[in-house]
């Protein structure tokens, strides 16, 4: 097999080596939200499944629970049944219509601050640092001969790398079981294989996307960034270089000068003839930058927009005694005012404009209709299937009956007994366990907290009527809070 | 066209050379790791083929190392069924019939082995959903040939009804009345007129009071004087509203002249007790059964 430097070392560059990122600490306004974010979406993470929630004797006691093994999910006092799967579909249509809109007010808000990728990253490149030290020191570090030293950095690093990556693994597994119960398993190796085997998987994917892969995955894997300029326009919030106020950069002048007469520039400089911008070119932008690119490029896929190389500016602007925000949040529509020497739009204009309002709208009448139908569904629900094999029998008194399968679903944490009757048809009705002799118009079972009852109903009624009746299964809680729900169904007699 | 290349200012990539309109493509190198995944994914197939059946050759394909077989995966799935049923089939194997029907789960499992089992073995008669046809019982309703509780049903099953080669076999013969010359033919018309007065589908009438007293003397001793049957020698209730061949004229005199008598299998010589017990359960819950008499029916040996 070739080895694939050869591929990319050729007159054709087929395949590219990744270009080292080496970002450099920072601190300011847009770190420190970054910090805010990454330490609320961590706590979240990982203590959440530790929450409890008390539901009484018959349902777990984990506020955030999805139990695949009983089909249930736990959402603190919201209990969410397979067939009530859409609140869980509403649930990710309102988080994709809501990123939607805050990628259409203020950009790439979630590449920048709150998506897994950044957050995770931000915190392997953190580990880096506190190990190798910053940017010039892990460059030089990067470029140093393989020694005890290099050795017991890069190593090092690795295993606490690996550590985290074993404990992000070992938080999602707490999701889908009691924790401290699968805690205690994991502890001492009893648990089941699964969860080992999650925790496996999501450590690699940890460590291979947050620690190796880094900026490949948001430039070269990841759909969110190709599918948000879908949702961008020139009243979108986007960070900008403003190469109105920059250029031409200092840097380019003075080259300018050395190749010529330099006090003829200055000359110019001071009569005004030449005027230089506030970019010193010092590159601290790009230092710092956790994709590695040059922001004063203009807009690119690889920028996340995370402000880091607005901090970086604004520190270097108040060391040079220029006014902040060279770099800076800025929509397409400001910028072109700005240069124009106007003042930038209002923010509510910038933000009220149809296409944030038809999001906004659309989010919030999914929300409003789940909360809706989550305040008035009901805990109890009845199915009445007819069997239809045969679909009617001939009693030895000539009467006709017709059998039920009966599904009734408990849904409160607790048990209850439910009246089942049936409307439409005078009907005496029994169960299995029942007998013709015991049939009368209601039959009363107790369904188990939580759980689905299945039962065989048979009805029997005269011969003589319609050859199909159209009928009515009521079921009705016997309990204090009470609780009704009904089901249609036929009665078939023979033509 | 591939002499259009040239550098792109902006990002200092060379383009493929292709123009549409003004628009180039940029010759952007794949990232390097890209081409790792692809090593992997080659090294990955060959490990497959070499563990798992892969290649086609003349006969059969190869086996691959590890020996895997979609019907090996089938036979491992249908064993691990029958272990996880083992505990189940075991105990409707100890507990007596009756006791069945206490235990819910019990009672499941052995309703839904039993209409699988009828399915295979009955259905052919009795159809699938039990529902019988002319001259196949409904097993759904409340008339019984030979009782309805689960212990004479799974006395039926066990020994068949008129089976030859099983000395328990229920047993009894329906005398062809007019074949046989016992009586004439206006005598079987009354005696179809009468039973059609005692079933309420014809009123009173001259013939069916002839009848009465041929009925007494000919049928009542199977079928009881009132007509009612007889379970300990399978003689149906003439009463009822449920006819097995028929209760018009026509196949009452059909039946009266050359007597009617089914027969059934027994299935003990074919199913295994577990599998009786669980069609007899799944029988008796369609919505027919009956309870237990109090007394212990003594209908084999009556039959004998």
């Amino acid at each position: 097999m070739a080895d694939p430097r050869d591929l990319t070392n050729g007159e054709e560059h087929f395949f590219a080596a990744r270009r080292k990122v080496f970002p450099k600490k920072i601190d300011g306004t847009f770190r420190r939200l970054k910090w805010a974010v990454m330490a609320v979406a961590l706590v979240v993470y990982y203590v959440t499944p530790w929450l409890r929630w008390n539901r009484g004797p018959y349902a777990p006691d984990q506020a955030v629970l999805v139990d695949l093994a009983h089909r249930r999910f736990y959402m603190f006092s919201i209990e969410i049944w397979p067939h009530e799967f859409y609140y869980v579909a509403g649930l990710l249509i309102m988080a994709a219509i809501g990123l939607f809109l805050v990628t259409s007010a203020v950009g790439r808000a979630w590449c920048g601050y709150a998506c897994p990728q950044t957050v995770w990253t931000d915190l392997f490149v953190h580990v880096e640092r506190m190990i190798e030290g910053d940017r010039n020191a892990q460059i030089r570090l990067d470029r140093a001969p393989w020694g005890p030293a290099k050795i017991a950095k890069r190593s090092s690093k690795l295993i606490l790398w690996l550590a985290i990556a074993v404990s992000t693994g070992g938080a999602w597994v707490f999701y889908f079981t009691d924790a401290p119960t699968l805690a205690r398993e994991l502890a001492n190796g009893t648990a089941p294989f699964v969860a080992y085997a999650t925790i496996g998987v999501l450590t690699f994917t940890t460590f291979t996307l947050g620690g190796l892969m880094r900026e490949q995955v948001c430039i070269y894997m990841c759909p969110w960034p190709r599918i948000q300029g879908a949702m961008m326009d020139e009243r979108t919030l986007a960070v900008t270089y403003k190469s109105w106020r920059g250029e031409p950069r200092s840097h380019g002048v003075k080259r300018a000068a050395e190749a010529r007469d330099g006090n003829m520039v200055l000359a110019d400089l001071a009569t005004g003839a030449t005027r230089i911008g506030d970019c010193i070119d010092c590159n601290a932008c790009v230092a710092v930058c956790p994709t590695g690119i040059d922001i004063r490029e203009g807009p690119q896929i690889g920028c996340i927009t995370c402000g880091l190389c607005i901090d970086a500016c604004d520190d270097v602007m108040k060391r040079v005694g220029r006014p902040p925000r060279l770099i800076g949040y800025t929509t397409e529509v400001d910028a072109r005012l700005e240069s124009a020497g106007k003042p930038a739009l209002p923010p509510l204009r910038r933000l009220l404009r149809p296409r944030t309002l038809i999001y906004l709208t659309a989010w919030s009448a999914v929300g409003l209709a789940m909360l809706f139908s989550l305040g008035t569904r009901t805990r109890l629900t009845v199915e009445a299937l007819q069997n239809r094999n045969p679909m009617w029998v001939r009693l030895s008194d000539g009467s006709i009956r017709n059998s039920y399968s009966i599904k009734v679903r408990n849904m409160e944490g607790r048990p209850r007994t439910i009246e089942l009757g049936l409307q439409g048809l005078d009907a005496a009705i029994w169960t299995e366990e029942g007998s013709r002799q015991s049939a009368s118009r209601a039959v009363r079972l107790t369904v188990p907290a939580d759980q689905v009852a299945k039962v065989s109903l048979f009805a029997a009624a005269p011969a003589t009527g319609d050859q199909r009746t159209t009928i009515t299964f009521t079921a009705r809680a016997l309990d204090r809070e009470g609780g009704a729900a009904s089901a249609p169904s036929f009665f078939e007699r023979p033509e | 066209m591939a002499d259009n290349k040239r550098i792109d200012q902006a990002t200092g990539t060379s383009t493929v050379g292709h123009e549409w309109d003004g628009i180039e493509e940029l010759d952007t190198p794949m990232p390097r790791w890209w081409l790792y995944i692809f090593y992997a994914c080659i090294v990955f197939a060959i490990g497959y083929c070499i563990a798992y059946p892969a290649w086609p050759l003349l006969t059969r394909g190869t086996p691959g190392v590890l020996g895997w077989t979609s019907k090996g995966q089938l036979e491992a799935e249908l064993a691990a069924d029958q272990k996880a049923k083992a505990a189940t089939l075991a105990a409707i194997d100890r507990l007596p019939i009756e006791e069945i029907e206490k235990n819910p789960t019990l009672m499941h499992a052995a309703i839904d082995g039993g209409r699988a089992a009828f399915r295979i073995n009955c259905s052919a008669c009795h159809g699938s959903g039990a529902a019988g046809s002319k001259g196949y019982p409904n097993l759904n309703d409340d008339d019984w040939l030979w009782g309805g509780d689960i212990k004479s049903i799974q006395q039926t099953l066990l020994d068949g009804v008129r089976f030859p080669g099983d000395d328990n076999t229920r047993m009894s013969q329906m005398p062809a009345f007019g074949k046989d010359e016992i009586l004439k033919a206006d005598e079987v018309q009354d005696v179809v007129s009468y039973v059609r007065f005692i079933s309420h589908q014809e009123a009173a009438s001259p013939s069916a009071k002839r009848g009465s007293a041929i009925f007494a003397n000919n049928c009542a001793v199977c079928h009881g004087p009132n007509g009612g049957g007889n379970r300990t020698v399978g003689a149906p209730n003439l009463t009822d509203k449920i006819w097995l061949y028929g209760g018009d004229r026509d196949t009452l005199t059909q039946t009266v002249t050359n007597a009617r008598y089914g027969i059934m299998p027994a299935w003990g010589q074919k199913l295994d007790p577990v599998t009786l017990k669980m069609v007899a359960v799944y029988v008796h819950s369609l919505g027919g059964g009956e309870a237990i008499p109090a007394a212990a029916p003594a209908t084999t040996v009556a039959a004998k």
